[in-house]
């Protein structure tokens, strides 16, 4: 397509003539000058990122966005939402075009490494999962033999579906898809038998549709994709801010701290040094990471603790309806563990 | 020249350097000089910036991931082709199907705009209305309307396979053909006495086949044609030189079919019809709804443009030229074949290159229907999952770079050999 064409030669464009100004200013400066943070999300996945009917964004990815906005500028709402395809996203980021990529992006090694790219954390753990309507009969992805199968193109759900097929000798006809919701179009209309991406974007796919109960998602999770922001490689200082933000959301579920409660316990320091740390009523880490005392507190005070994001945006009470699973705190069985604040 | 004979001319003052800029016999050199100089700058201001801070990423540009395995399926490939192969292979299947489309599409093109080029010309004041809203219509939305448009249509009223499974569809032309929102699948051809195939180039990533059968049958067909030929000269000498030309039609046709027929016989020539089977409709050529979308809106598009060219050369002959043939005793429809087209097409072919680079360079557009061609694979995929935007849109650029310039080469050839011939 003319656009893909189109942003590589804006990459070599930009790169060639921005990257100057991104090499004198730290991303963290740039931020603060322009007043706004140039965040990017998907085109809309509901309960992840898309905008509510008054054109807010709202959604799980999109809260880690304000949170870091929050906790830098201090207004969770100096965010600028840059919608980025699975194509377009990494192109974004290298170019300087958004400062953070928070966007359901699996991590891998050769994101990390090959395409320099620093995943400062893991907000949600998933696997790559199937969908397909229930009238087929179908109960596991082994018995997917010949069927058609819609991919969103650029992603790491498309060599793993490669791999899965190769694995379990089937042959499959991919049919590769922009965005989300081009393949729910197809999905529907029934030009392809089965719609594949990480599980959790399909319980939310699966939440729009007129008869949610008309597809079933396969037992057979094929992939681990652990999905989490990231930022440029190379300026260490930006990503240990956004790291740290994010792990600000989840040590403050484990230590009960909401955003209710958030405004009381960082009035005066209390009684457990870790909270006093991250509320900066004790110690100056806020300092150490180039922001003020209370970093943290708006982080939590913008969208609540890691908790409350998720059961506000895809939890078992939304009709995307994910239960915790392996993203509860490791203190109650799941995988999410914080390194503490000290 | 005149500069040239100047500069030399002996009788001319010492120079100095002020006549640069004030004498109109080297001030144009100057200014072009000094404008060069400016654009090279510039060219390597650019070129070193961008090697400088692909340095500074850590990114040295390399063409070496073209030789690692690509990891993702395509699924319309011309070769074969699976996961396991390179980067490269991976973008020759894409090259592949976009020189497909492009060529479906510049013949399709070109039927309908002189088909519809002519009606415009219609004395019948229906048909030539119908044609202008159909150049009217489609020559003024953009054409990726077009072609999400023509898709979603296909998506959207043609029957999934479940449908037929179900007995709600029912296969077309005698059971021969099943039409679905996921393409057309037809019989295909199938020779139960294969000759094999030839494999060129090993084990390597441009590896591919060619199939003696095929090589067989265009042999004999060709010959077939030739030898059609050497009868029709022969008639032609006997009519010169007495006057009476022998009935030569059956030989004609007979040395063309016959043998071919034989051919085709020995190899065991018979139709795989496509089956429901699981999933899918299995066995037959299946013409995927992407590439029937995509191939539909870019002629039908780029044939409004052909039309008005042809409607443009049709009026550039002399109304007289028609008025001698008419004159003359032939009917309309032979005015315009033997008279009118043939000086026409002076004035067509040049501007019909154009529409035909236009029209492939459009097949870009391929990924808004999951069409893929080279862009989705090398500037989409491999781009995408190896993060080398800049050598991926280099070697794109060079390979449209590389088709346009060869469609160009080759109807610059055709355009000499239809020219007005001067002597």
């Amino acid at each position: 397509m003319k656009k893909s064409a189109f942003l590589g030669a804006l990459t070599v464009a930009s790169i060639a003539a921005s990257a100057a100004v991104a090499q004198d200013a730290s991303t963290l400066d740039q931020v603060k000058e322009r007043g706004k943070l140039n965040c990017g999300v998907a085109t809309g996945v509901p309960g992840f990122a898309a905008p509510d009917a008054n054109g807010r964004w709202e959604g799980f990815d999109v809260s880690v966005c304000r949170a870091v906005a929050a906790a830098v500028l201090g207004d969770s709402d100096a965010v600028e939402f840059i919608p980025t395809t699975g194509k377009t996203r990494f192109t974004a980021l290298a170019s300087g075009e958004i400062d953070m990529l928070a966007r359901n992006t699996t991590w891998t090694f050769s994101r990390d490494v090959d395409l320099k790219f620093e995943f400062v954390g893991v907000n949600y753990y998933d696997g790559q999962g199937f969908m397909v309507p229930k009238e087929m009969g179908v109960t596991s992805a082994k018995e997917l033999d010949g069927a058609t199968v819609c991919i969103q193109t650029g992603t790491t759900t498309e060599l793993n579906l490669a791999d899965f097929f190769r694995a379990n000798d089937m042959s499959y006809e991919p049919v590769p898809i922009e965005t989300n919701a081009e393949a729910q179009q197809q999905y529907l209309a029934g030009a392809c038998d089965v719609y594949t991406t990480d599980a959790s974007g399909l319980a939310a796919t699966r939440s729009t549709f007129e008869d949610p109960s008309s597809s079933v998602i396969l037992p057979e999770i094929i992939s681990k994709e652990p999905l989490g922001p990231l930022v440029r490689h190379g300026d260490n200082n930006w990503g240990d801010v956004v790291r740290w933000t994010l792990n600000a959301l989840i040590s403050s579920e484990e230590l009960d701290i909401t955003s209710t409660n958030v405004g009381e316990m960082s009035a005066a320091a209390g009684d457990n040094p870790e909270i006093n740390r991250l509320l900066g009523t004790e110690g100056n880490l806020g300092e150490m990471l180039g922001l003020d005392a209370e970093w943290a507190k708006r982080a939590i005070m913008a969208n609540g603790n890691y908790g409350e994001i998720f059961a506000k945006t895809i939890g078992e009470a939304t009709p995307i309806g994910l239960a915790r699973g392996l993203n509860a705190q490791w203190t109650d069985g799941g995988l999410l563990y914080s390194p503490p604040f000290r | 020249m005149y500069h040239m004979t100047s500069m030399t001319d002996p009788h001319q003052g010492q120079f100095r350097l002020s006549m640069l800029l004030y004498d109109s016999r080297y001030r144009s050199m100057t200014i072009q000089i000094i404008a060069l100089i400016g654009f090279l700058i510039l060219v390597f201001w650019l070129l070193s910036n961008t090697a400088q801070n692909l340095a500074d990423l850590g990114k040295q540009p390399s063409f070496g991931f073209m030789s690692e395995p690509a990891g993702y399926d395509i699924n319309q490939r011309l070769l074969e082709y699976t996961s396991q192969d390179t980067h490269l292979r991976a973008s020759l299947m894409g090259l592949l199907n976009t020189l497909l489309v492009a060529a479906m599409g510049c013949i399709a093109a070109t039927f309908i705009g002189v088909f519809v080029g002519i009606l415009r010309l219609s004395p019948n004041w229906i048909v030539s209305r119908l044609a202008a809203v159909y150049v009217e219509l489609f020559r003024n939305v953009p054409v990726l309307l077009w072609i999400v448009f023509t898709m979603a249509i296909l998506i959207e009223t043609l029957p999934a396979p479940s449908a037929f499974r179900k007995g709600e569809a029912a296969m077309s032309l005698w059971d021969t053909v099943a039409v679905t929102n996921r393409g057309i699948y037809i019989p295909e051809p199938l020779f139960s006495n294969s000759l094999g195939n030839i494999h060129l180039f090993g084990q390597s990533s441009l590896r591919f086949d060619i199939s003696l059968d095929l090589l067989a049958i265009a042999f004999v067909f060709l010959g077939g044609l030739f030898i059609s030929r050497i009868i029709k000269r022969r008639a032609d000498v006997t009519q010169e030189a007495t006057g009476e030309r022998p009935t030569t039609w059956y030989w004609r046709l007979g040395v063309v079919v016959v043998p071919t027929t034989i051919v085709l016989t020995l190899l065991g020539l018979h139709l795989g019809y496509p089956e429901l089977k699981g999933f899918n409709f299995k066995g037959g050529t299946h013409m995927r709804n992407s590439l029937i979308a995509l191939w539909l809106a870019l002629s039908i598009y780029t044939g409004a443009f052909i039309a008005e060219i042809v409607r443009a050369g049709i009026l550039a002959v002399s109304k007289g030229q028609s008025e001698a043939a008419g004159a003359l005793g032939l009917r309309s429809n032979r005015i315009m074949s033997l008279v009118i087209l043939p000086q026409a097409l002076r004035v067509i072919i040049p501007p019909l290159i154009s529409n035909y680079l236009n029209l492939t360079k459009n097949s870009s557009l391929a990924i808004a229907v999951g069409y893929m061609d080279i862009t989705g694979t090398l500037g989409g995929i491999t781009m995408n999952q190896t993060g080398r935007e800049l050598e991926t849109v280099l070697m794109l650029m060079a390979v449209y770079l590389v088709i346009s310039l060869t469609i160009s080469g080759v109807m610059n050839w055709y355009n000499e050999s239809v020219k007005l011939k001067e002597r």
